[in-house]
């Protein structure tokens, strides 16, 4: 195999090689749907380790309990209702709280970045609010609300709102302004060149910004319900350590992992959906 | 005559700008202060009050004890996560069967919202200051790996082919080449790590320690010193937005190139 | 110089290999300034990786000065079309020149010698400190003439540089490049899908047929050395071997092209 060292594909060779789904028995290219064998392989191998170091007293089972016991923790507390509980919490606080920022970040996303006086005149404090960690604003929960879902959500619609907010600035800015005037020039009201024009073109922001955001609340979440204690796996997590039970903590964090990935696979799937509407909307009205 | 004319409108402007940039955070701030008069809510403390305070709490010998080895910790974490991130990024950016391999590990480990890590290195390190630090790494690492990873795929295979014909390889390529053709990615990849630095770096001293800035906003929370809550509250964003004005600074410098070819590819 | 011999290049395997280039032979001697003209999609591109040393062959070889090519030689210089991804935006004009000059370790004070006799040559003396993206897209393809002659290569192979450049400053590019040939007594190998651009800038024209490519025709031009664009253009002796590439080139595009071996 003579791989080029930057991984440059060879001009007209590259149709070719993704097409091919079958492997002929003569040559040596790479597997088809070898990418995937490859990463199966990889979590594997990864499984292995994680089983064998512990086991060979690399390191003491006590901090590291192999993968086995692990999973076999994480599949006992699946039977648990309080586990279920527990997830419902977490993707409840992250949902609303995401849900709510989203909301207000179109809605006020749209609103400014179209109007170039308040863009003008916010710019300001938006550029100091949003460099503000969200966790400073844990003491002020806790006093105002304790360890209710409001503790939750004020942490998580402060670090999300922001990440959506400056995406639909950006997209809102980035609206061609040929067809703004044209739009304008077939006598199109404000509300409709929102709809048929400034929309359409800002989405593709809006869902970056939904997929920055989607990451981040649930990053403020767990630690909500780490620190503060609000109910969810974060505060299970929490309860765990305190009470020495390394297995356990293992196994909730490989829980709320698997729901980060549920949360990252299911919004790029819908970027991917929404997004391939628009393409091909735009190709049938622009070409 | 003019030339009056033209001052006096180059004045305006610049009265509009001062305008445009004081006028909406006065008036909150103006709001705020009313709202706390007014409400007397026991949360709630005037922004002159929580003036005073800042001064009286921070600019005192808590500024040594408490805010200077927080943030030490925060850029030692950084700069190490920046190294290991961008190092690992390369080495898999560069070879397509790795990355394969390790790829469902990374999405994994990716997905794990950082602060979760916090207990379990307490349970594994204790609580001290490699802790500390390990969290932040641990944290910050993932979005510096990734981006450095996708950076390091975009390079342009013309210029990969430039680089080869003209004999460009070792050190010279590694670094004209292939760091600075992803160094867009690295730099978006360093602004989520630091944001995401500074979160660890609050939780991870709110949880158990007995110093640093994280600890001290907790304890006046618990021990109900309102006006000195705000004032940390206030200390934790200002550092946010002094870290990210450094970043940027940085950034413009490290991008200019970037910013050029993009401006142009607009102009045309 | 430079002898290309039986070279052949298959892209992909198994059931859906492309024959990209089935057999060409042809030799450049010393100093000579060939074009290669082909219908498009005929592989030129895949020839120059080949020539370049980008691209190993599937069968035949390149060799230069009786040495075979297995990578990029030393004393080979390459202008691509893609004039703003061969230029690195992050480096000035200078730089752009002067990085392979650092890669050869040639002291300082050659290195701004070589740098400052290139850019005057193309006439970018002033833009040194510039980036390329402060520059149009004549003067980009400027800068990548600069880097390759400052290289001091015995070989110079260019693709298509001008084909993404407008008329009036292609003309200027191509009087360029003759002035430089001359000057610095290279061996130049120019590909174009430009007939015109062929004649008027070779002392020969190798003319290739469509994928799966061979040479179809070795043209020489034997038009006067000096050439300008106005009385040359007119010449009567131009528009006649312009005529005849243009046959040679529909010939090989309607010609008998076998269909290809390698597909089953």
């Amino acid at each position: 195999m003579t791989t080029s060292p930057t991984g440059a594909a060879p001009p007209s060779a590259a149709p070719v090689d993704k097409g091919e789904r079958r492997r002929s028995g003569t040559r040596s290219r790479p597997l088809p749907g070898g990418r995937s064998l490859l990463g199966a392989i990889g979590a594997g191998c990864f499984l292995l380790i994680w089983e064998i170091v512990p086991r060979a007293g690399v390191v003491s089972p006590q901090y590291l309990p192999p993968a086995s016991e692990v999973l076999a923790t994480l599949g006992e507390r699946l039977l648990v209702p309080g586990f279920w509980v527990a997830v419902g919490d977490t993707v409840a606080g992250w949902g609303l709280g995401l849900a709510i920022s989203f909301v207000a970040a179109v809605v006020l996303g749209f609103l400014v970045g179209s109007v170039p006086v308040l863009r003008r005149f916010t710019s300001s404090t938006v550029e100091f609010l949003r460099p503000i960690p969200s966790v400073a604003l844990i003491p002020l929960a806790i006093l105002m609300y304790g360890t209710d879902i409001q503790s939750t959500l004020l942490l998580v619609v402060y670090a999300s709102f922001w990440q959506i907010y400056i995406q639909v600035l950006y997209g809102v800015a980035d609206v061609d302004p040929v067809a703004e005037q044209t739009a304008k020039s077939y006598g199109l009201g404000r509300l409709a060149r929102i709809r048929y024009v400034v929309w359409p073109s800002a989405l593709p922001y809006v869902l970056t910004g939904l997929r920055l955001g989607a990451a981040v609340a649930l990053i403020l979440a767990v630690t909500a319900q780490l620190t503060i204690g609000s109910p969810g796996l974060g505060q299970e997590i929490s309860v765990a350590q305190s009470g020495g039970a390394t297995t356990l903590v293992y196994a909730l964090i490989v829980a709320t992992g698997a729901l980060g990935v549920i949360v990252n696979v299911g919004v790029r799937m819908l970027e991917r959906r929404v997004l391939h509407w628009h393409t091909s909307v735009r190709s049938e009205t622009a070409q | 005559m003019t030339m009056a004319n033209t001052v006096a409108r180059a004045a305006r402007r610049g009265g509009v700008r001062v305008a445009e940039i004081l006028l909406l955070p006065v008036v909150l701030i103006a709001l705020w202060w009313g709202y706390s008069v007014v409400s007397a809510s026991y949360y709630t403390a005037t922004p002159g009050e929580i003036a005073t305070t800042f001064g009286e709490v921070w600019f005192s010998e808590r500024f040594m004890v408490d805010v200077v080895p927080s943030v030490g910790l925060l850029l030692a974490g950084f700069a190490l996560a920046a190294v290991l991130g961008t190092t690992l990024g390369v080495v898999l950016g560069l070879s397509p069967n790795t990355r394969a391999t390790v790829e469902p590990v990374l999405e994994f480990f990716r997905a794990i919202p950082p602060p979760v890590l916090v207990p379990l290195l307490m349970l594994l390190i204790g609580v001290n200051t490699p802790m500390k630090v390990a969290v932040i790494v641990s944290g910050c690492v993932w979005p510096v790996l990734l981006n450095t990873i996708e950076g390091v795929r975009g390079v342009d295979p013309v210029l990969a082919d430039t680089c080869r014909c003209y004999g460009v390889r070792g050190r010279r390529w590694l670094t004209t080449l292939v760091l600075r053709s992803a160094s867009p990615q690295i730099m978006a990849g360093l602004r989520q790590a630091l944001a995401i630095a500074i979160i660890l770096m609050v939780i991870s001293e709110m949880f158990a320690t007995t110093s640093g800035l994280g600890f001290s906003i907790v304890q006046f929370q618990r021990s109900f010193a309102i006006p000195e809550m705000w004032s940390g509250i206030v200390l934790l964003g200002l550092l946010g937005v002094t870290l990210s004005i450094m970043f940027a600074w940085v950034e413009r410098r490290v991008l200019r190139w970037y910013h050029g070819v993009r401006a142009a590819a607009r102009d045309e | 110089m430079l002898d290309v011999n039986g070279l052949q290049k298959i892209y992909g395997g198994g059931e859906r290999e492309v024959e990209a280039v089935r057999d060409l032979t042809f030799r450049l001697e010393e100093g000579e300034l060939s074009c290669l003209v082909g219908p498009s999609g005929c592989g030129k591109t895949t020839l120059l990786k080949c020539v370049a040393g980008l691209l190993r062959p599937t069968a035949g070889s390149v060799s230069l000065a009786g040495h075979a090519i297995s990578g990029p030689p030393r004393d080979m210089a390459v202008v691509f079309q893609e004039y703003g991804r061969s230029l690195f935006s992050w480096l000035t004009v200078r730089g752009n020149v002067e990085l392979p000059l650092k890669e050869k370790k040639l002291g300082k004070g050659r290195r701004d010698s070589l740098v400052n006799e290139a850019l005057q040559a193309v006439g970018l003396a002033d833009s040194a400190e510039s980036y390329p993206w402060q520059l149009s897209g004549g003067m980009q393809q400027r800068v990548a003439i600069a880097r390759a002659i400052a290289y001091e290569p015995r070989v110079l192979l260019m693709d298509e540089p001008f084909a993404a450049v407008d008329a009036q400053t292609r003309a200027d590019l191509e009087d360029l490049i003759r002035g430089l040939w001359k000057r610095f007594a290279m061996t130049v190998l120019f590909i174009t899908h430009d007939i015109d651009e062929a004649v008027y800038l070779g002392q020969r024209v190798l003319v290739l047929s469509s994928s799966p490519t061979v040479v179809q025709d070795d043209i020489a031009v034997d038009l006067p050395d000096e050439r300008d664009q106005l009385s040359t253009r007119s010449d009567q002796r131009f528009t006649a071997l312009r005529s005849l590439v243009y046959t040679e080139i529909q010939n090989a595009k309607n010609g008998p092209a076998a269909p290809s071996p390698a597909a089953p």
